[in-house]
């Protein structure tokens, strides 16, 4: 009998938690039917924050993964004093607030900023400007790729890297051959992560790049914008932005079970090939 | 043959600092408990660990010389290393793995290895044997100048063991190569290596064929490493021979010299077993019931009070020798052994 009850609570409290967490993508998808999704696209507001967005976000990300992926590997691979200051460092953007990340990166970055001066010299001013928006994505979205990339680094077993030194390959061959197809899994369930977050970065980019359409104005720095000029407008944005989501969440979901797969066992998910 | 000799080496590990020297012109064990260093030996040797001290040379190449700060990578090292788990790349096929060195094609090794079935095959689909074979493979592919092997045996079940262990003697008979094994298993280093290190805590307690180690072993820990029954007690001269009061009361007569506390080694295949008190030129008896009695392959382990024997299963059947029952271990003054 009280077996049954708790069983019924939990139940109860899981299946309104779902619903919860689904009933706002429902509404936006209600009020706005494929057919509007694609007529909002002619609007220029919506067509410009697209490209915006897209542009600002791909550049992020390769950036993200440029610098974070030999940071990662580093602080997964050696211990050395103030390691784990390091790690905790890459992690600060993800608590601190998006508005606070925005205030600094101006006052690090801006005409009056540490830096600002210098840049001045070189000719040049970030904040405001389209390379700001790519700035503050990848100043806010880069831990979600780094820690999921130490932590898919981590899970590679070392004698591995070991035995492919003893074979002849140098620490680039090895890197290449060896430890980044095994990590390959986890490194773009990050990259998923990060590109979501980058996506819808609000806070830090309208503070450091402000909100100038066709330049710095981003889906969601748009859909704010419109909220109360052209709601129509607000939900194909959302609307576009869902779909991008669900691409993404399919994506990291796909890139951990393929991290799971390949640390012991060579078996890829769905079938697939994973030859470098 | 260019031999792999190193030189006073030191490397700090966490409760001691492993140190010893080594001239390896065949085949080499070190042979010693989990824990003792064993594994760290062939890290230093392939470059994965760096020594503190001393020298490391193969032929005349030297890849480490700690006052000449000479410390060539591992990728700079000919050596094949052949990790305890077989470390293949599960994201490559087996023919993959073995050209991974680039040195040569897989070829000749797969028919070698006879395991051309598998060419296509990951590692991850391989039985134990199968991956012990692409390992050797790929690590000879290398063309190495020396071959490392750690617990070549250890990852394999007790069926398939025998087998490899055999396949390997004769591979390394073949290679002439000098190659060095580490191994928890006295048996399957005397079966593979001309000679045999016992280590413990980092340090050699002694090197020599395997027969030596068994003949004289230099301390309790190496007789026991070997298989050797000990029996501690007090020994006292008795005419020409010497008597030693064991501690559970029992008296046995050795033809070492002794006096004092001393261990006595008997090994097991020199005890004899029988159900009633034998009269022969055994001078040692040992009465007392069966504790236990274990299958070890064809042979059976009969402990009777603090002495093991090794006989065959067939004389366990023709003694009726059962758990419980009044059994008498024998052996010569001769077989025995003082430490």
């Amino acid at each position: 009998m009280k077996r049954a009850v708790i069983r019924v609570v939990y139940l109860a409290a899981a299946l309104l938690a779902l619903i919860f967490l689904l009933l706002p993508i429902v509404a936006i998808f209600v009020h706005t039917s494929p057919g509007h999704l694609f007529d909002q696209l002619s609007n220029p507001v919506v067509r410009d924050a697209f490209v915006v967005s897209i542009k600002t976000s791909v550049l992020a990300q390769v950036l993200i993964l440029l610098f974070g992926t030999p940071t990662a590997y580093l602080l997964a691979t050696r211990r050395f004093p103030g390691h784990s200051a390091a790690v905790t460092l890459v992690e600060l953007p993800l608590v601190l607030p998006p508005a606070v990340a925005g205030v600094g990166l101006l006052v690090a970055f801006g005409r009056v900023g540490l830096l600002g001066s210098s840049f001045d010299a070189l000719g040049f001013s970030l904040p405001f400007t389209q390379s700001a928006v790519t700035v503050a994505v990848a100043y806010v979205a880069s831990p979600l790729y780094i820690r999921q990339a130490i932590a898919a680094f981590e899970a590679t077993d070392p004698n591995l890297a070991a035995a492919s030194r003893t074979l002849g390959a140098g620490p680039a061959r090895t890197f290449f051959r060896v430890v980044l197809p095994l990590a390959r899994g986890g490194l773009i369930a990050g990259l998923a992560l990060s590109f979501a977050r980058g996506l819808g970065e609000f806070g830090a980019t309208i503070m450091f790049a402000g909100s100038l359409q066709k330049v710095t104005q981003t889906l969601p720095l748009a859909i704010y914008a419109e909220f109360d000029q052209d709601f129509n407008a607000t939900l194909a944005m959302s609307g576009v932005l869902v779909l991008v989501s669900a691409v993404l969440l399919l994506t990291l979901r796909i890139g951990l079970v393929w991290q799971g797969s390949s640390s012991t066992r060579s078996r890829s998910p769905f079938g697939l090939s994973i030859s470098a | 043959m260019a031999g792999l000799v190193l030189d006073a080496i030191t490397v700090p590990l966490r409760s001691f600092d492993l140190s010893l020297s080594l001239e390896v012109g065949s085949t080499t064990a070190l042979v010693g408990p989990s824990g003792s260093g064993k594994t760290t030996v062939l890290r230093a040797i392939a470059g994965l660990v760096r020594p503190t001290g001393g020298r490391i040379a193969c032929g005349d190449a030297v890849w480490f010389d700690a006052a000449a700060g000479v410390n060539a990578p591992p990728d700079r090292r000919r050596v094949g290393l052949v990790f305890q788990d077989y470390a293949l790349f599960p994201h490559l096929t087996v023919r993959e793995n073995i050209e991974f060195s680039r040195s040569e094609p897989a070829d000749a090794y797969l028919a070698r290895f006879r395991i051309d079935h598998l060419e296509r095959a990951r590692p991850g689909e391989l039985s134990g044997g199968e991956r012990q074979r692409v390992a050797l493979a790929r690590a000879l592919a290398r063309r190495p100048d020396v071959l490392l092997l750690d617990e070549p045996l250890s990852a394999l079940d007790a069926h398939t063991r025998v087998g490899v262990r055999a396949e390997l003697q004769g591979l390394l008979c073949e290679l002439g190569l000098p190659v060095v094994l580490v191994s928890h298993d006295f048996d399957d280093a005397a079966a593979l290596a001309d000679q045999v290190g016992v280590i413990i805590d980092g340090q050699i307690r002694q090197t020599g064929t395997p027969s030596q180690l068994v003949a004289q072993p230099a301390d309790p820990f190496v007789a026991s490493f070997t298989g050797a029954n000990l029996l501690r007690g007090n020994a006292e001269p008795a005419g020409e021979l010497t008597r030693v009061r064991l501690d559970d009361g029992n008296s046995i007569v050795t033809v070492e010299e002794g006096r004092g506390p001393v261990v006595v080694a008997v090994y097991p295949w020199d005890v004899v077993v029988s159900a009633s008190r034998p009269d022969d030129s055994a001078m040692n008896v040992i009465a007392g019931p069966v504790l236990s009695l274990v299958e070890l392959g064809n042979r059976v382990r009969v402990t009777i009070g603090p002495i093991g024997a090794d006989v065959t299963a067939d004389s366990v059947a023709r003694l009726h020798l059962r758990v419980g029952h009044l059994a008498f271990a024998s052996f010569k003054a001769t077989g025995t052994r003082l430490l």
